[in-house]
């Protein structure tokens, strides 16, 4: 792979160059937290790596968005109007759910909806510290390899930049003079004692390898009905999830012409209609089924089907979830046979 | 990028009542081609959208040997079936398909079919009855146990009457009640009918069943009891759908999708996947 070199302070002036490429999007403060948004003016998106609230799913199958438009005669694909679209800042994790995306949307029939964003968009990945809540050295997704167009890796006064995709190519292409292709024996040091320093910040590894076996023995374990007594229902861990790809579709009528927007919007396997279908039967009534169904899809279906866990770490559950069912005390319940009622909070909207 | 959501027109040549709440429609691509081209297998299934209400999987009940129309039966029991229930001959559907896996025909060839199905579990079933009726000569014996509640709930009467005598087919229907004291053929529960067929050959035979959930328990023991290979023990699953093409999550269970992976799955699958049914 093609790799280069950046000084940070050319950093804006690179970004400048790419907004001239496509809109750039990317990582910003709104309140308390980071989100995803496009970036109109540089001094405005943050330039080191975060967490953002919501995962980049949002950029690529939006919260709701409308799949039909029907005059009352013909229906006509309401095709996605997106721009170019540059985004900076992904860290390693994001792109391995873009990837895992890329297999369930491309899997036999390659939705449209996703695909055209992904086209698209371009990425520009950034290396990231761990922070106390993630834990994708657990789920081998702290190493990038493909699904950028450029990977940036920040190395104080300056970025080691890999070169991916033809894309990727193009932006540099943009500002050839900043960068440089002359790495030095001290910069791969530099990059070497930054892998070996990243990887020391991750305190706990889970092998996540042998869940598969584990959720199969544990299927009718106890541990189950003791999380789904906390479970609120609410659907968090499914929204901030970045490999949650469920939705549902309702047919929105106008009422001043009668056109309908039939629309896809997130859902969550959590709710309790998830699995209801017409009649009234519901295939997963009680909370601990869902719950169930939740972790096996994610730990062991995935790794079965594809050697990977469709988890890639990021630690949004945990943050997230308001009684703390999350995949690192569910994991853990997993592997001890039981659940840790210290780890477990009995409900922080009380707080 | 072609876009597999969009709806295709289509349009509803016949509809009428086969029992108080279930009723059958003939379908018919609105395009010449496209309604004669169109192939399918026994148990696949169609997505039906109706603008303004959506989009639901309907098993179709035609068999791919007479092509031109699509045929459904369809009982009303949420939202989109009371709207297609409103709709009348002529009117315009769009639809969707053919998705899922539908029944392995390859690997039914020359084995014996042992067919049980319960009230609405013969949607589905009927494609493979008239299939196997067309393509006689690729199979062996063909079984065929029904049963429904009441006389009136028994779907595809007259067809189904009509098999009871024919060389071809071996047919018991059953029903539990009735009330008028007419019904001329089994009284009793459809695993009732078990003892009334001889010399089923196990490991020739292939068992495909459908009905309402309580009704697999009770068969799978029968089968099993006949020693049918568990992966030669075919059932045709519900779940909730909203795409029929493995994209938006709610069939799932485990790694398989039931719209693409199914809706027809083994005895061993169910076995394998504790949440089957």
């Amino acid at each position: 792979m093609k790799t280069l070199k950046l000084k940070k302070e050319d950093l804006n002036e690179f970004l400048l160059n790419v907004k001239e490429y496509g809109e750039l999007w990317g990582p910003k403060k709104k309140g308390d937290v980071y989100i995803y948004d496009r970036i109109v003016e540089l001094k405005n998106l943050v330039k080191e790596s975060v967490t953002t609230f919501l995962p980049i799913k949002k950029l690529f199958l939006p919260p709701r968005f409308s799949m039909f438009h029907y005059d009352g005669k013909t229906y006509t694909e309401n095709i996605d109007s997106t721009e170019k679209r540059i985004v900076y800042g992904v860290p390693a994790c994001e792109i391995h759910s873009l990837l895992i995306f890329d297999r369930v949307f491309g899997h036999t029939y390659k939705d449209p909806y996703y695909f055209r964003r992904r086209e698209n968009t371009t990425i520009i990945a950034l290396s990231c510290i761990p922070c106390e809540r993630c834990f994708c050295q657990s789920t081998k997704t702290q190493v990038i390899d493909e699904g950028f167009d450029l990977a940036l890796t920040d190395l104080g006064d300056f970025y080691l930049i890999w070169v991916g995709t033809s894309k990727g190519d193009d932006l540099v292409r943009l500002a050839p003079k900043l960068f440089s292709e002359n790495i030095m024996q001290k910069d791969i040091q530099k990059y070497i004692k930054w892998r070996a320093t990243r990887d020391s910040k991750f305190e706990e590894v889970l092998d996540f390898q042998i869940l598969p076996d584990i959720m199969d023995l544990n299927y009718e374990s106890p541990i189950w009905d003791e999380f789904a007594e906390k479970c609120l229902s609410c659907g968090a861990c499914t929204m901030v999830c970045p490999t949650c790809n469920c939705y549902d579709v309702i047919d929105e009528i106008e009422l001043k012409d009668s056109s309908v927007e039939r629309e896809r919007y997130w859902d969550s396997c959590m709710f309790k209609e998830y699995s209801m279908v017409a009649g009234g039967h519901n295939f997963r009534e009680s909370k601990a089924e869902r719950l169930k169904l939740w972790y096996t899809h994610k730990l062991k279906s995935f790794t079965g089907a594809y050697g990977k866990p469709s988890c890639v770490g990021c630690g949004r559950c945990v943050v997230t979830c308001p009684v703390d069912i999350n995949v690192l005390s569910v994991v853990k319940a997993l592997l001890t046979g039981k659940v840790d009622k210290n780890s477990l909070n009995t409900g922080k909207i009380n707080e | 990028m072609n876009n597999p959501f969009f709806p295709e027109p289509a349009r509803i040549v016949r509809k009428y009542e086969l029992t108080t709440d279930v009723k059958f429609f003939q379908i018919r691509f609105i395009d010449k081609e496209r309604a004669i081209s169109f192939d399918y297998k026994p148990g696949q299934f169609m997505m039906f959208s109706i603008p303004g209400t959506g989009e639901a999987p309907f098993s179709i009940s035609s068999t791919p040997s007479r092509p031109g129309l699509l045929e459904f039966c369809i009982r009303k029991t949420g939202r989109l079936t009371e709207a297609l229930f409103k709709l009348q001959e002529n009117d315009n559907i769009d639809i969707r398909g053919p998705y899922g896996n539908g029944f392995p025909i390859e690997r039914m060839g020359k084995f014996d079919l042992f067919i049980i199905m319960g009230g609405l579990g013969a949607a589905p079933l009927r494609s493979l009855i008239l299939y196997v009726l067309d393509n006689r000569e690729l199979f062996g014996k063909l079984y065929l146990l029904y049963g429904a509640r009441r006389p009136s709930d028994m779907l595809f009467r007259k067809e189904v009457f009509e098999f009871i005598g024919r060389e071809d087919i071996e047919c018991l229907l059953t029903v539990e009640k009735d009330d008028k004291g007419a019904w001329p053929g089994y009284m009793g529960v459809v695993t009732s009918l078990f003892d009334k067929i001889e010399d089923i050959k196990s490991e020739n035979t292939f068992a495909c069943v459908c009905g309402p959930p309580i009704m697999y328990k009770f068969v799978l023991e029968k089968l099993i009891g006949l020693n049918i290979p568990k992966h030669q023990i075919l059932m045709t699953l519900e779940r909730r759908m909203k795409c029929g093409i493995g994209k938006c999550g709610h069939c799932a269970i485990e790694d398989i999708y039931t719209c693409m992976d199914g809706p027809v799955f083994s005895y061993w699958d169910v076995l394998h996947m504790k949440e089957l049914i």
